[in-house]
C-alpha cells in the first residue's frame, strides 16, 4: 500500500510541481507525474497542485476527473488492467473481466480489502492482434484465458 | 552537422548492423511482441549464444513489428551465408534450438522457419515477398518496420531517411505543399481531408508562432497502426512532422500521444534526442534558416481528444472538450495560433512522398484515394497483424488472402472498420473496394484503420451495444445530442437484448441516430450512431428476433459434440455437464452467457442461437 498522505508526501508533490513551470499547459503533465510518484491524487496533493498553478482545487478536479487516467484512492499493490478494446471484446475480454472480478472478489475500479490487487478496465491497449490482452503491473500478457489469468494472479500474490 | 556527414556515419553504422557475412539475430520487440514473450526470447538467445561462445560475434538487436503479429514472437536469424530466415512463434526453448541449428550448425531450423527474408532461396521456404500475407501489400508507411533498430537514427538515414526533408528544404515551403497536394494524400486519421490543402490554409494565415501537431492519440479500440509505426520507426513520422512544420512556417511541433503507449513514448523521446544531437531539430536546421522544436504531450485517457479542437484544449491544460468550428485550427488553433494537425500515418507518408516524389506515390491506389492505407487486422481471423495495402483493394483480398480467412473455417459475418465511428460491413459485401468513397457508401468509414473481423456466431446487436457503451462513456457531455443520444441508444439496445423492447423501438433508434448525426457538435457524436445504423441496415433480422421476444442462448449440438470436456472445464459457473465421449449439455439457468464454451470448442459444436425466451 502507498502511504497515506503525510507532510512528507506533500513535500514530494511540491518537488514534482517545481519541475514544471506554473503555466497552465503543464497542469496535466504535473498531475500525471504526481500520480506516478504518489500512486493517486490525494486531496492534499490536489491542494498543492492548485496552489502552484494559481487555480482553485475545483478547477484542478474539473480537469483531472475529465480524464480516465487519474485515481483519487490508493491503488492496490498489484494493478491488473483488462483491455476492453474491440478485438479483445470479440475474443472474450468480458469473460476475463468476470473471472478477475470473481477471483479477486471486487468489481472493476475497486481494490481488494487487503490492498493487494486493484482491478481496472482499459481502453484499447493496441495489442489487438494478440487479443485478449491484460496488463499486470505494467507488463502486457497476450492471448489470455480465465485459467491463465488466474495463474498470473496466483503468481503475483506469492 | 550536414546531411553528407550524417550519411557517412549512417553507412558505417549500417555496415556494423548488416555487414555481409556477419551473423546476427533480430527480435521483434514492439509491445505486441513483448506481450507474447519477446524479451524472454531475447534473454534465452543471449544465454544460448554465450554457451556456444558466440556472445561477441553474433549481436542481438531489438526491432519493431514487421506486421506478422499472429506469429509473434518473431525472430530473424542471419547465418554466415548471409541468408536471413524469419522464425515464427519462438519461445525460450525454440530460441536455444535456433542458436544450435542455425548459428552453430549453419542449417535453418525448418520446423519454425516462416520465410527467407533475403539471400539465397531455400527449398521448402517461401521468400518474404511471396508470403500470402505479404504479397498483396505495398509497404510505404511501414517501409522500415522490423528491418531497422528503431532507436538508431542512422539506420533510418541509411534507408533513405531525411532525404525527404532535404528535398523539402530545397523546394521551399510552397513547393513542398505543391508536392504533397500533387501526391493526392488525404488525412489518414479517418476523415480523409486533402493534406496539401490543409497545409495551404495554415501557411496562408499570417501570425506567429504557428504550430504543427502530430495526433498520435490512437483512440479507436481495435487500432494499433500508429503504435506500431512509432515503436518500430519513429523517424518516419518525425521527418514528416519537420516537413509539415517547415511547409506551414511553424516553429514548434507537438506530439499528442496516448499514455497507454509507454514504449512508443520512450522511443519518441530517444528519437528526438538523437535529432537534436545531429542538428535536425533546433536552430537553423541543415543551414536552411528553419528552426523547429518538438515536444511530447501524453494524453490522459479521453477518446474525444482524438478530435482536433478537443486535443488542443487538452494540450493547453483544460478539459478535452471540442468547440464549434469555424474558426478552423488553420486560422485559430493551439493557443489561438494557426495550427496544423495530422495523424501519425499521414506524416509517415509525407516523409516517403518527399523522398520519392508525388508522382510515385500517386501511382498507388485509385483516382480519388491515392496511395496506401495501413490497417490493423484483428478479431476472429487466422492471421492477425499490421498490414499496408494500396487503396481500392477488395476487402476480400484483405480477409481471405492476407488474413487467411476466418478462424476455425467459419464464415465471415461482418468486418468492422473505423472503430466506434465506423460500421459493420456484412460478409456479403466482401468484394467492396477499400477506399474512402466505397466505405462511406456502405455506411462505414475508412477511419484510422482498425479492422476487426467477426465470425458467424457474433451477435450484431451486442456489437452495436459494445460500441455504444464505449461512446456513451467517452462522450464529453458538452452537447446535448451526443450526451443524451448515446445514453438513449444504449438503453434502447439493452431493452432489445433483454427481449423487452416494445414495438416501434427500431424507428425510435433510427430517429435518435439521425438527430445525433446532424446536430452533434463534433465527430464523436456525429459518427457514434454508425455502428447502430449499419447493423440495422444489414442485420435488421437479428434485431427482429429480439423484438419478437426471442433471446440468444448457447446450445451444444449433440451430433457434433465429441465429449472432450473442454467446454465443461472452461465454463466458469459449472453449467456444462456430460460424461467423457458423451454429448454435453448446458444448464441454461446456470449459464451467464459468457461464451467461453463457444471459444473453447474445437468441433464447432457450440452455437449461439435465437430461441423463445420462455424455452429453457
Amino acid at each position: 500500500m502507498i502511504d497515506a498522505p503525510t507532510a512528507h508526501s506533500v513535500e514530494r508533490v511540491h518537488d514534482v510541481c517545481r519541475r514544471f513551470g506554473p503555466d497552465r499547459e503543464n497542469l496535466i503533465p504535473a498531475l500525471q507525474e504526481v500520480q506516478e510518484t504518489e500512486g493517486f491524487l490525494s486531496p492534499d496533493a490536489v491542494d498543492v497542485i492548485a496552489d502552484y498553478f494559481g487555480l482553485s482545487a475545483n478547477n484542478v478536479y474539473g480537469v483531472a476527473t475529465f480524464y480516465a487516467q487519474f485515481r483519487y484512492h490508493p491503488p492496490g499493490r498489484h494493478c491488473l488492467k483488462i483491455c476492453q478494446g474491440t478485438a479483445c471484446h470479440v475474443q472474450g475480454s468480458g469473460v476475463l473481466l468476470d473471472a478477475a472480478e470473481r477471483t479477486l472478489g471486487i468489481r472493476s475500479g475497486e481494490t481488494t480489502e487487503d490492498g493487494e490487487f486493484g482491478l481496472e478496465e482499459l481502453a484499447c491497449l493496441g495489442s489487438c492482434a494478440l487479443a485478449p490482452a491484460v496488463v499486470l503491473d505494467g507488463v502486457v500478457h497476450a492471448r489470455q484465458t480465465p485459467k491463465k489469468l488466474n495463474a498470473l494472479l496466483e503468481k503475483a500474490r506469492s | 552537422m550536414n546531411l553528407f556527414t550524417i550519411r557517412e556515419k549512417a553507412r558505417a553504422a549500417w555496415a556494423a548492423f548488416a555487414l555481409p557475412g556477419q551473423p546476427r539475430v533480430l527480435v521483434g520487440a514492439a509491445t505486441c511482441g513483448r506481450a507474447a514473450g519477446a524479451l524472454e526470447v531475447k534473454e534465452a538467445l543471449k544465454k544460448a549464444l554465450g554457451e556456444h561462445g558466440l556472445a561477441e560475434s553474433v549481436p542481438v538487436f531489438e526491432v519493431g513489428c514487421n506486421g506478422l503479429c499472429y506469429a509473434e514472437p518473431l525472430v530473424e536469424v542471419t547465418g554466415r551465408d548471409g541468408r536471413r530466415v524469419l522464425y515464427r512463434n519462438v519461445d525460450a526453448r525454440i530460441a536455444t534450438r535456433l542458436v544450435e541449428t542455425h548459428l552453430v550448425k549453419g542449417e535453418p531450423f525448418m520446423k519454425r522457419a516462416l520465410c527467407v527474408v533475403e539471400g539465397n532461396p531455400m527449398e521448402g521456404l517461401p521468400k518474404w515477398a511471396e508470403l500470402p500475407m505479404i504479397r498483396p501489400q505495398e509497404r510505404i508507411v511501414t517501409r522500415n518496420l522490423g528491418f531497422i533498430d528503431p532507436d538508431e537514427l542512422l539506420h533510418y538515414v541509411n534507408r533513405g531517411g531525411y532525404t525527404g526533408l532535404e528535398r523539402s528544404l530545397a523546394l521551399g515551403p510552397e513547393g513542398t505543399i505543391e508536392e504533397v497536394t500533387r501526391s493526392g494524400l488525404r488525412g489518414r486519421g479517418g476523415a480523409g481531408f486533402p493534406t496539401g490543402l490543409k497545409w495551404g490554409f495554415a501557411r496562408k494565415t499570417e501570425a506567429a508562432p504557428k504550430y504543427v501537431i502530430c495526433n498520435a492519440d490512437e483512440g479507436d479500440p481495435g487500432a494499433f497502426m500508429d503504435r506500431s509505426v512509432l515503436e518500430g520507426d519513429p523517424h518516419a513520422m518525425l521527418e514528416g512532422l519537420l516537413i509539415a512544420g517547415y511547409a506551414i512556417g511553424a516553429s514548434v511541433g507537438y506530439i499528442y500521444i496516448r499514455s497507454e503507449y509507454p514504449l512508443a513514448v520512450t522511443r519518441l523521446a530517444q528519437a528526438i534526442e538523437d535529432l537534436r544531437a545531429y542538428g535536425l531539430v533546433g536552430e537553423d536546421i541543415l543551414g536552411s534558416g528553419f528552426s523547429f522544436e518538438i515536444k511530447i504531450k501524453k494524453g490522459a485517457g479521453a477518446f474525444v481528444c482524438g478530435e482536433e479542437t478537443a486535443l488542443m484544449a487538452s494540450i493547453e491544460g483544460h478539459r478535452g472538450m471540442p468547440r464549434a468550428k469555424p474558426p478552423f485550427p488553420a486560422v485559430s488553433g493551439l493557443f489561438a495560433k494557426p495550427t496544423n494537425i495530422n495523424n501519425v500515418e499521414t506524416l509517415a507518408a509525407v516523409s516517403a512522398i518527399l523522398e520519392k516524389g508525388a508522382d510515385w506515390y500517386a501511382g498507388f491506389g485509385t483516382e480519388k484515394s491515392r496511395g496506401t492505407k495501413t490497417f490493423s487486422l484483428a478479431g476472429q481471423i487466422q492471421r492477425t497483424g499490421l498490414i499496408e495495402v494500396p487503396m481500392g483493394i477488395p476487402l476480400r483480398t484483405i480477409i481471405d488472402d492476407i488474413g487467411g480467412g476466418v478462424e476455425k473455417g467459419k464464415a465471415c459475418k461482418a468486418v468492422q472498420t473505423g472503430g466506434p465511428s465506423g460500421g459493420c460491413i456484412p460478409g456479403k459485401l466482401l468484394d467492396l473496394p477499400v477506399d474512402y468513397e466505397h466505405l462511406a457508401e456502405a455506411g462505414s468509414i475508412m477511419g484510422s484503420g482498425g479492422m476487426v473481423v467477426m465470425d458467424e456466431d457474433t451477435c450484431m446487436v451486442k456489437v452495436a451495444r459494445y460500441f455504444l457503451s464505449f461512446t456513451e462513456s467517452e462522450s464529453c457531455g458538452k452537447c446535448t445530442p451526443c450526451r443524451m443520444g448515446t445514453q438513449h441508444l444504449l438503453r434502447l439496445l439493452d431493452t432489445i437484448l433483454a427481449g423487452e423492447a416494445p414495438p416501434g423501438t427500431l424507428e425510435q433508434l433510427r430517429g435518435i441516430c439521425e438527430t445525433m448525426k446532424c446536430s452533434s457538435l463534433c465527430g464523436l457524436g456525429q459518427t457514434a450512431p454508425n455502428p447502430v445504423l449499419t447493423t440495422l441496415r444489414y442485420f435488421e433480422d437479428e434485431y427482429s428476433h429480439y423484438l419478437a421476444g426471442e433471446v440468444r442462448r448457447y446450445r451444444i449440438e449433440a451430433e457434433a459434440c465429441e465429449g472432450c470436456r473442454a467446454c465443461a472445464i472452461a465454463c466458469p459457473t459449472g453449467a456444462i455437464t456430460g460424461d467423457r465421449k458423451q454429448p454435453h449439455i448446458i444448464d441454461q439457468d446456470a449459464c451467464i452467457l459468457c461464451g467461453v464454451c463457444l471459444q473453447s470448442c474445437r468441433f464447432n459444436a457450440v452455437s449461439f442461437v435465437f430461441e423463445e425466451k420462455a424455452a429453457r
